[in-house]
């Protein structure tokens, strides 16, 4: 089983996403109504470019694993298309591709490394289910697990009959990894992959992934909540807020230069190793408000000091600012009528 | 063990410690398997002193906050000489104990959510405290439950006495809970990784309270974190923990500048931060020990780099390296 080539030549994304919505229905009162929704994603759109590593960022509650499922499809999105290397996703008889092509060429990886493998089968047997499924001689596709968890540092002399019990939280995960890669997809979504895992050990799967994004020629989504991490490892930066898109941009524009008050925030957030320079004051106070009944207009106005009154009026689109990025602010576009817009925000 | 030797400035500059341990030691023996969670720990605390324990899972950290206030299990086997305010805790009785827990040292656990009393209200939860150990009528102690409310800056503090634990956010949670915790003003504060589950911007919230609230009441504080960037924030002085054991101990400054001990200048350097991009991550190869058997030698040894013969032949002692630093190192390096 070979990686499936690629169509639309390396300007055409692999992923583009147009519109993605996901409510989820909060059921109540006597005959199980729906009586509110939680808006995990609303109206995402983004591309993810050929080789590229996109990171995802935000705080819990933003939507960035909702948007990992949805990218995953394993759930169905309420609205919106998905295009994968210019084929629609889902749609086979309209010229797209198969939800099963489409879950061959695209894999995921999950923050809990234990519950994600199957606790009775050998970790060789769990990296060779999937190319059995697709179709593989149960010969080959045990030769092929064993290649990839050379490939992930476990010799598979050692390792290949164990149980995902035998392993510590660093190993599995390594697991994890091969048995994504078992497919050979073109895609990997990594939710959380080192949010569990001690520094020393973090540090060693996170150089891992970016060897084997070389080796085998693949292209990630990486979410995270730890913004050094994201840093590290993405191309390009991706911040969630509420739902929505707030910035999206190279990762040097994003860190160095952000538009959108929340990324800079959430950047002045990160504890300082240095204790000459600690903080003094937080960024922002409160808790992210809750994904159900989001503030009217701009969603990060409850929280945002610059806020004004046609925040609450009208919601910002993202539009390119300094920087050769996207942000949704009113202070980014000239034409708002916010009191900041055009001008140089002084730094939060 | 290296018990001979008094770690700390507070020691060294004739005070009584807030907290004295030495030559610590927790057994876990079950029918299966035994583990050495701790073997030998050694650590002072002045008043009013915030102390940072470092260490990654299975180093010993959360044992000895647990420890400190005995709430480890039935089958922990505990050995060694704990003294807070100097009074024995080792010694105490289930009576005693029950005085101490709370008044003199409380603690702020990782997961509020677990910790707190899902069936109370908030301000029933801290006015059971006040009323226990301070004898304080149910008005009074309702009338402190406001006032620490307003202490840990919970906006709207009384509305918020009427709530339940599960209709507040992650971070009023935590902030419910150190009020709790802060109930009859203890002169120690244990927190166990108190913000390692809420997110960034709210985690700088709390970091920044609990060092306001240390100054503002003078509390020494045991903060249990493995995040460098949490120590960098709160810390005076650091302990990092490995297999059981104090490998590093001295003032957060010098040590963020430089640790002694290779296994904290390996963490240092393998801890993701600003601009690495591009480039290889250090890593520290291997895995932490198992613990099934105490050990005989530095347990750091087959992970590091600087490994000799005579690191595996016997546990190595602490070595005073001045200005308050020590680490348990024969090849330490130069600061």
């Amino acid at each position: 089983m070979e990686q499936i080539q690629d169509l639309g030549g390396p300007a055409q994304p692999l992923l583009a996403l147009q519109g993605l919505i996901k409510h989820f229905p909060i059921k109540g009162g006597l005959f199980g109504r729906t009586v509110a929704k939680v808006r995990a994603v609303d109206g995402v759109s983004f591309s993810v470019c050929k080789g590229e590593t996109l990171g995802i960022v935000g705080e819990s509650g933003c939507g960035k694993s909702t948007t990992a499922r949805l990218l995953m499809r394993l759930m169905e999105p309420d609205a919106g298309s998905m295009i994968f290397d210019g084929q629609a996703v889902g749609e086979p008889r309209a010229g797209g591709i198969s939800l099963r092509d489409y879950r061959r060429q695209v894999q995921m990886v999950f923050q809990d490394s234990y519950a994600s493998l199957n606790p009775r089968l050998p970790i060789e047997d769990s990296i060779a289910f999937g190319p059995l499924v697709h179709g593989t001689p149960r010969e080959e596709a045990r030769q092929r697990a064993r290649e990839l968890l050379a490939a992930v540092g476990l010799s598979p002399q050692q390792f290949a009959r164990r149980y995902p019990h035998e392993l510590s939280g660093g190993q599995r995960q390594r697991v994890n990894i091969a048995r994504a890669l078992a497919l050979r997809p073109r895609m990997v979504i990594l939710d959380e992959p080192v949010s569990a895992l001690d520094k020393s050990v973090e540090a060693q799967v996170l150089n891992l992934l970016v060897e084997l994004k070389e080796q085998f020629g693949l292209t990630y989504v990486f979410i995270s909540h730890d913004l050094n991490v994201v840093q590290f490892i993405s191309d390009r930066v991706l911040v969630m807020y509420l739902g929505e898109v707030v910035e999206i941009g190279p990762v040097e524009a994003i860190y160095d230069r952000p538009a959108h008050p929340y990324t800079r925030a959430l950047l002045a957030s990160r504890p300082s190793m240095d204790p000459a320079r600690r903080r003094l004051a937080p960024p922002l106070t409160g808790d992210p408000p809750n994904p159900v009944n989001p503030p009217s207009g701009c969603r990060f106005r409850t929280r945002c000091a610059f806020a004004e009154e046609v925040c609450a009026r009208s919601k910002p689109t993202l539009a390119a600012v300094e920087g050769g990025h996207l942000a949704a602010c009113h202070m980014a576009d000239p034409a708002s009528g916010h009191s900041r817009a055009g001008r140089e925000v002084a730094a939060a | 063990m290296s018990t001979a030797l008094a770690p700390s400035t507070a020691a060294q500059a004739g005070a009584t410690p807030l907290v004295r341990i030495r030559d610590l030691h927790v057994t876990f023996a079950t029918r299966e398997r035994t583990v050495h969670a701790l073997n030998g720990v050694d650590l002072d605390l002045a008043a009013g002193e915030v102390l940072c324990i470092l260490g990654e899972s299975g180093s010993g950290k959360s044992v000895t906050l647990r420890a400190l206030l005995r709430i480890l299990p039935r089958f922990a086997r505990i050995s060694g000489r704990i003294e807070v305010a100097g009074r024995d805790v080792m010694a105490m009785g289930a009576r005693e104990l029950a005085d101490f827990r709370g008044a003199q040292a409380a603690m702020v656990f990782q997961e509020p959510m677990t910790a707190l009393d899902p069936v109370f209200t908030i301000g029933r939860q801290i006015a059971e405290v006040v009323e226990r150990h301070e004898g304080a009528s149910r008005a009074q102690a309702e009338a402190r439950a406001l006032e620490l409310l307003e202490l840990v800056q919970i906006p709207s503090a009384k509305r918020r006495l009427s709530a339940y634990p599960h209709e507040l956010s992650g971070g009023l949670r935590q902030r419910a809970m150190i009020a709790v915790a802060l109930a009859c003003r203890p002169k120690l504060l244990l927190a166990d990784e108190p913000t390692t589950a809420l997110d960034a911007t709210v985690q700088i919230q709390v970091l920044l309270l609990l060092r306001e609230l240390q100054q503002k009441l003078g509390m020494g504080v045991i903060f249990v974190t493995h995040d460098l960037g949490v120590a960098g924030e709160i810390a005076d002085r650091v302990a990092v923990m490995y297999a059981g054991k104090v490998v590093e101990e001295g003032p957060v400054g010098p040590f963020m500048a430089g640790p002694l001990h290779p296994y904290p200048r390996g963490l240092l350097a393998s801890t993701v931060h600003g601009h690495m991009r591009g480039r290889k991550l250090q890593t520290i190869p291997g895995a932490p020990p198992a613990l099934s058997t105490p050990p005989v030698a530095c347990s750091f040894a087959p992970r590091c780099p600087l490994a000799e013969p005579a690191c595996e032949a016997a546990p190595p002692p602490m070595v005073e390296a001045g200005a308050g630093r020590r680490a348990r190192c024969i090849k330490m390096l130069p600061a």
